[in-house]
């Protein structure tokens, strides 16, 4: 793929004083929205249908149909959630554009506001994003000097107003119905569906939930137009009439064992491979890729020999990992132990479960636990078998828990077991306690 | 209805309840703790996950792919529901072992060991070892968390029914869950103990021996335990409920579940307001003449008998209450009043009314002292302690603290024509107007004022049927011993006209008898005291009571009055 492709929802990363609306709109911006704004809401949907843009917060869902699924011909209020929370292990690129180009983002709520008919947006931020706090708040206050927010927004009879709201510091929280628990100032337990968000959300009401990236990709694409969309990424299988494509750009972090970790912005559809030796500078200290996670931790793992994988909405899956994710990559060099890795992994899954299934809580400290023994060199192999139930038993794939967490926690656990087992085993085997720094367990 | 297959069964299901429900309904048993019909649904617990599918027009089924917890899943026509094959069984496996990882298995000190969810499932569908060789999550236990209950927070398996309790039925939020994950526990605010009135609910709502009654603890083993049938006397909304005894000593009331009556719970004032059934001071048998001092000392009340003395003393003394009714009747029957107790079952004050009647028609019946406490206590209570609407009322406690007004009343107002109240008793005793009555008790409290006992003394006849010994029965020619709710058979009138039955659990002590015993002897009726072939006796004399004739009350009861 070329190296030279211009990058849109990152151009004005770094640029003096991009945070500020009037060099935002110096730059064409808020076109988007007066274009919108001369459209009816429901063209606006079609539009980003017609892009057939998919939802950047991991689970790829595409995002005009979702808009689709609110009631038709509602008079109550509908409410739009803003996804800020990214959690996701290895994932940052949120961060970025909300600190870089705060703008690009408001635009797009307010385009999706108007487009869903939503009376309130709710910008659920994660909370230990202070810079993001004080850079969103300052645009949103600029945003209303200008009437991009508040009432009868730009003569159009829209009217729309944005609350900032700082997380619960949790993983969970980011979950869609999680967020809107959080949301609504209970504890984050995740909500059984149906009813889903878009027909009983937020305060019991109508409500859709997007992540940051989508929303900024909405700005581009009612500038841009969708054609323009889907000229960048990867075309839909013509011999799967229900793949809806991997069209646009995605912020792809890298992290890892890598010379130059970083976030870069790319056509989706580039391999793994790519990514690391051209955008990355390459596995460090000259060693060679073990492992690499495609999108986050909770997708699972790449073997050395499936570096080839595109990361587009397809490639993952093909390859045995959950999805694509949040295309967060995170390289695993192969000085590293997978024993440590799949520990670590499930540390967090222990630590971050809401506690509600009984799968997915027990489970997921079961799995911690038994990678804790393993790596003091008191593992045998049936544990492996155990650690084999567990990740074919929790999770909604299954159907044994309430939200995809569960499915992330199992995913690197049975891909780990799948990719790498003969390292398991020979660990086992030896009897070795693990190198690496002892981490206190998290129960 | 809509017709629903459950593994080979078919069953026509309301199509608003769920695949638990429907499940029942063919009699197949599917496991479930979350899940409580008067709780929202959670669907967290994954015990109840079954394989359903649906059938085709064409007649084909297709199963879904997933497994499906059952509580969540409406039994819409056409549903299919497997919960026999390999996979559900595979996941039940599961789910017992992951509930089963940080238990901690002492079953032997447990309090809820026999009724313990935790114990049938994995008996019935369990594995029989557990595969966890690291050490288990440990909990401190929280015997502060109610003045009646105590956490035993090891044994919790997180259903959360207790705190969906205390904010979707008591509305008052007590109790909650803190921390995250494999170590998550429910707990309270300090000084926010969950010591509302309905707080004992929770410890019948847990599964598991992790919420237990602080009263009940380490009492008896359950299994030891034998229930009867009864209701409750303590307000006016009569819940049905439980008496658990064993060797005819009380344990503990439960709830029993009655949707015409109160629902599926109880209140604390209730389930533990059983206490005076064992009190030092029950009456243990009749007596005849007053004690005369005025502070009179045990031993003068009752000689106890020696232990070979069988002679039974109820033939002569109701034989001498007769005479000396009959012969006050003579004197001035205007000036004798029978005082009903609402405590009284419809059978007993059935009895009593038309035995007097029958002596004399001028004899009054009257009812008498009905408790009321406060006003009606509502819940869900809101967040600052304001009364829910009416229309979103789920328990209410009654003011009037007394189970059977309704029904005493009926059954006077046909004799009598009308209902006279105690206040106009009570002033024609202070002007001294009356010579004699027969007071009929059975309260749980004192209800008579100073003034009432002292003219009530001063009688020329006094007869006390009561429980309790007091300067009342001190005072009275005859004292007539009788027997506590849970020792007596009958039909109670709650406030909305619900006809239930109570069934005796345990024996009167010593000498004291039920009520309808002592009635049936003194009204000198053949044969022993039945309740349901009274039943139909009254139904076909007053009309009010029509609805009992057939006698098909069961266990929860026919709407008899309105
Ligand atoms: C455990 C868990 C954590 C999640 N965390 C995030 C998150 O931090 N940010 C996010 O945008 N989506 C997150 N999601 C995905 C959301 O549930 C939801 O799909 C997404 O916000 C929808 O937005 P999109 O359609 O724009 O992608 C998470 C999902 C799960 C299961
Ligand atoms: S799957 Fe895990 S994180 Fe999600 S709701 Fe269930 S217990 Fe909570
Ligand atoms: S204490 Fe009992 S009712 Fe409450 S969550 Fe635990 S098991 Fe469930
Ligand atoms: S509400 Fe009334 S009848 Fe029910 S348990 Fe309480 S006192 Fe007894
Ligand atoms: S009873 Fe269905 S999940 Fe708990």
């Amino acid at each position: 793929m070329s190296e030279a492709f211009e990058p849109i929802l990152l151009r004005r990363v770094g640029k003096p004083n991009n945070t500020s609306i009037d060099t935002y709109m110096a730059d064409g911006g808020y076109n988007g929205l007066k274009k919108a704004l001369a459209m009816q809401p429901d063209e606006v949907t079609q539009t980003v249908i017609k892009s057939n843009l998919r939802g950047r917060g991991g689970a790829g869902f595409h995002t005009g149909s979702k808009w689709m699924f609110l009631p038709k011909g509602y008079t109550g209020p509908i409410y739009l959630c803003i996804n800020g929370d990214e959690s996701e292990p290895g994932t940052f690129n949120n961060r970025v554009i909300i600190e870089e180009d705060p703008h690009q983002v408001l635009e797009g709520i307010v385009i999706a506001g108007y487009a869903t008919r939503a009376t309130t947006a709710y910008f659920y931020l994660r909370y230990e994003y202070g810079r993001c706090y004080r850079t969103l708040q300052k645009a949103i206050d600029e945003m209303y000097a200008k009437n991009f927010l508040g009432k009868n927004i730009l003569g159009s009879g829209y009217s729309l107003d944005i609350h900032l709201h700082r997380g619960a510091c949790a993983y969970i929280c980011g979950e869609e119905t999680g967020l809107i628990e959080s949301l609504e100032g209970k504890r984050a337990w995740p909500r059984i569906k149906p009813p889903f968000p878009a027909i009983e959300g937020a305060f019991r009401r109508p409500t859709i939930v997007n992540n940051v990236e989508t929303l900024a990709c909405v700005t581009n694409i009612l500038d841009r137009g969708p054609e323009w969309f889907q000229t960048i990424g990867v075309p839909k299988d013509p011999n799967n009439p229900r793949d809806a494509g991997s069209y646009g750009s995605k912020l792809y972090c890298i992290s890892g064992h890598v010379n130059k970790p970083g976030l870069v912005e790319l056509p989706l559809g580039i391999t793994a491979r790519q990514l690391i030796d051209q955008h990355a500078g390459g596995v460090w200290k000259d060693r060679k890729a073990k492992a690499v996670v495609p999108g986050g931790i909770s997708m699972g793992f790449l073997s050395a020999d499936e570096l080839d994988t595109p990361l587009d909405f397809n490639g993952p899956g093909r390859a045995g990992c959950l999805g694509l994710g949040t295309a967060a990559v995170i390289v695993i060099d192969d000085h590293t132990s997978m024993v440590d890795v799949l520990y670590n992994t499930c540390r967090f899954f222990a630590h971050e479960s809401c506690g509600q299934c009984t799968p997915c809580r027990e489970g997921t400290a079961w799995s911690a636990k038994i990678l804790h023994r393993i790596r003091q060199g008191e593992g045998t192999m049936e544990d492996l078998q155990k650690l084999d139930d567990i990740s074919k038993t929790i999770g909604t794939i299954p159907g044994t828990t309430i939200c995809g967490l569960a499915d992330g926690a199992a995913w690197p656990i049975k891909n780990a077991l799948q990719k790498f087992r003969p390292e398991f085993e020979e660990f086992i085997r030896s009897g070795r306690k693990s190198e690496m720094r002892e981490v206190v367990l998290a129960h | 209805m809509g017709s629903v297959r459950i593994n080979d069964v078919e069953v026509d299901v309301d199509p608003k309840s769920n695949i638990i429900q429907a499940a029942q309904q063919a009699g197949v048993e599917i496991p479930y703790y979350c899940w409580h019909h008067d709780l929202s649904v959670v669907a967290s617990c994954r015990m109840c996950l079954v394989e359903v599918g649906e059938k085709k027009p064409d007649g084909t089924v297709s199963m879904f792919p997933k497994l499906v917890p059952a509580c969540q899943t409406p039994a819409k026509p056409g549903t299919v529901v497997i919960t026999d094959s390999d996979k559900v069984k595979k996941s039940r496996e599961q789910t017992l072992e992951y509930l089963l990882l940080n238990h901690p298995l002492d079953c032997s000190i447990c309090d809820q060991a026999g009724e313990c969810y935790l114990q049938d499932y994995t008996y019935k569908f369990g594995r029989a070892h557990s595969r966890l060789n690291e050490p288990k999550v440990q909990r401190l236990d929280k015997y502060h968390i109610g003045d009646q209950i105590a956490l035993f927070t090891d044994r919790c398996v997180m259903c959360t029914r207790c705190v969906r309790f205390t904010r979707e039925i008591s509305g008052t939020s007590e109790l909650h869950v803190v921390n995250r994950g494999s170590v998550e526990e429910i707990d309270v605010f300090p000084g926010h103990e969950c010591n509302n009135k309905l707080a004992g609910n929770v410890v019948d709502l847990c599964p598991v021996g992790a919420l237990c009654s602080k009263d009940f603890l380490y009492k008896k083993r359950v299994w030891w335990l034998k229930s009867a049938n009864s209701v409750c006397t303590g307000c006016s909304t009569g819940c049905s409920i439980e008496v658990d005894q064993n060797e005819d000593k009380i344990f503990r009331l439960r709830p029993r579940e009655n949707p015409q009556a109160q629902g599926s719970f109880m209140c604390d004032e209730g389930r533990f307001g059983w206490k005076y059934v064992n009190s030092e001071d029950r009456l243990l048998a009749p007596r005849k003449g007053k004690l005369g001092t005025a502070t009179p000392s045990p031993a003068t009340e009752e000689k106890p008998k020696s232990d070979l003395d069988f002679s039974d003393p109820w033939p002569n003394i109701l034989n001498d209450v007769n005479q000396a009714i009959a012969e006050a009747a003579r004197h001035d029957a205007h000036k004798f009043v029978a005082i009903f107790s609402p405590f009284m079952t419809c059978e007993e004050a059935y009895l009593l009314a038309s035995h007097l009647k029958s002596i004399n028609s001028h004899i009054r019946l009257v009812l008498g002292p009905v408790p009321v406490v406060g006003a009606d206590d509502c819940y869900p209570k809101g967040p600052k302690g304001e009364s829910p609407a009416p229309d979103k009322v789920k328990f209410t406690i009654r003011a009037e603290k007394c189970p059977n007004r309704l029904g005493v009343s009926a059954i006077l107002k046909h004799f009598q024509g009308e209902v006279i109240e105690w206040s106009t008793v009570q002033s024609e005793l202070a002007a001294k107007h009356l010579q004699s009555a027969l007071f009929v008790g059975g309260y749980p409290q004192p209800v008579l004022s100073n003034a009432d006992v002292q003219n009530l003394s001063e009688l020329r006849l006094l007869i006390v049927q009561d429980i309790l010994r007091s300067k009342l029965t001190d005072n009275a020619n005859f004292v007539l011993a009788s027997a506590s709710f849970a020792e007596r058979e009958g039909t109670v009138v709650n406030h909305a006209g619900l006809a239930q039955r109570c069934h005796a659990a345990v024996r009167p002590p010593a000498e004291a008898r039920a009520d309808g015993r002592i009635l049936m002897e003194l009204a000198g009726r053949r044969g022993l005291f039945h309740a349901d072939s009274l039943l139909q006796e009254i139904g076909a004399v007053i009309p009010a009571f029509a609805a009992l004739k057939e006698a098909t009350m069961g266990e929860l009861g026919v709407k008899a009055l309105s």
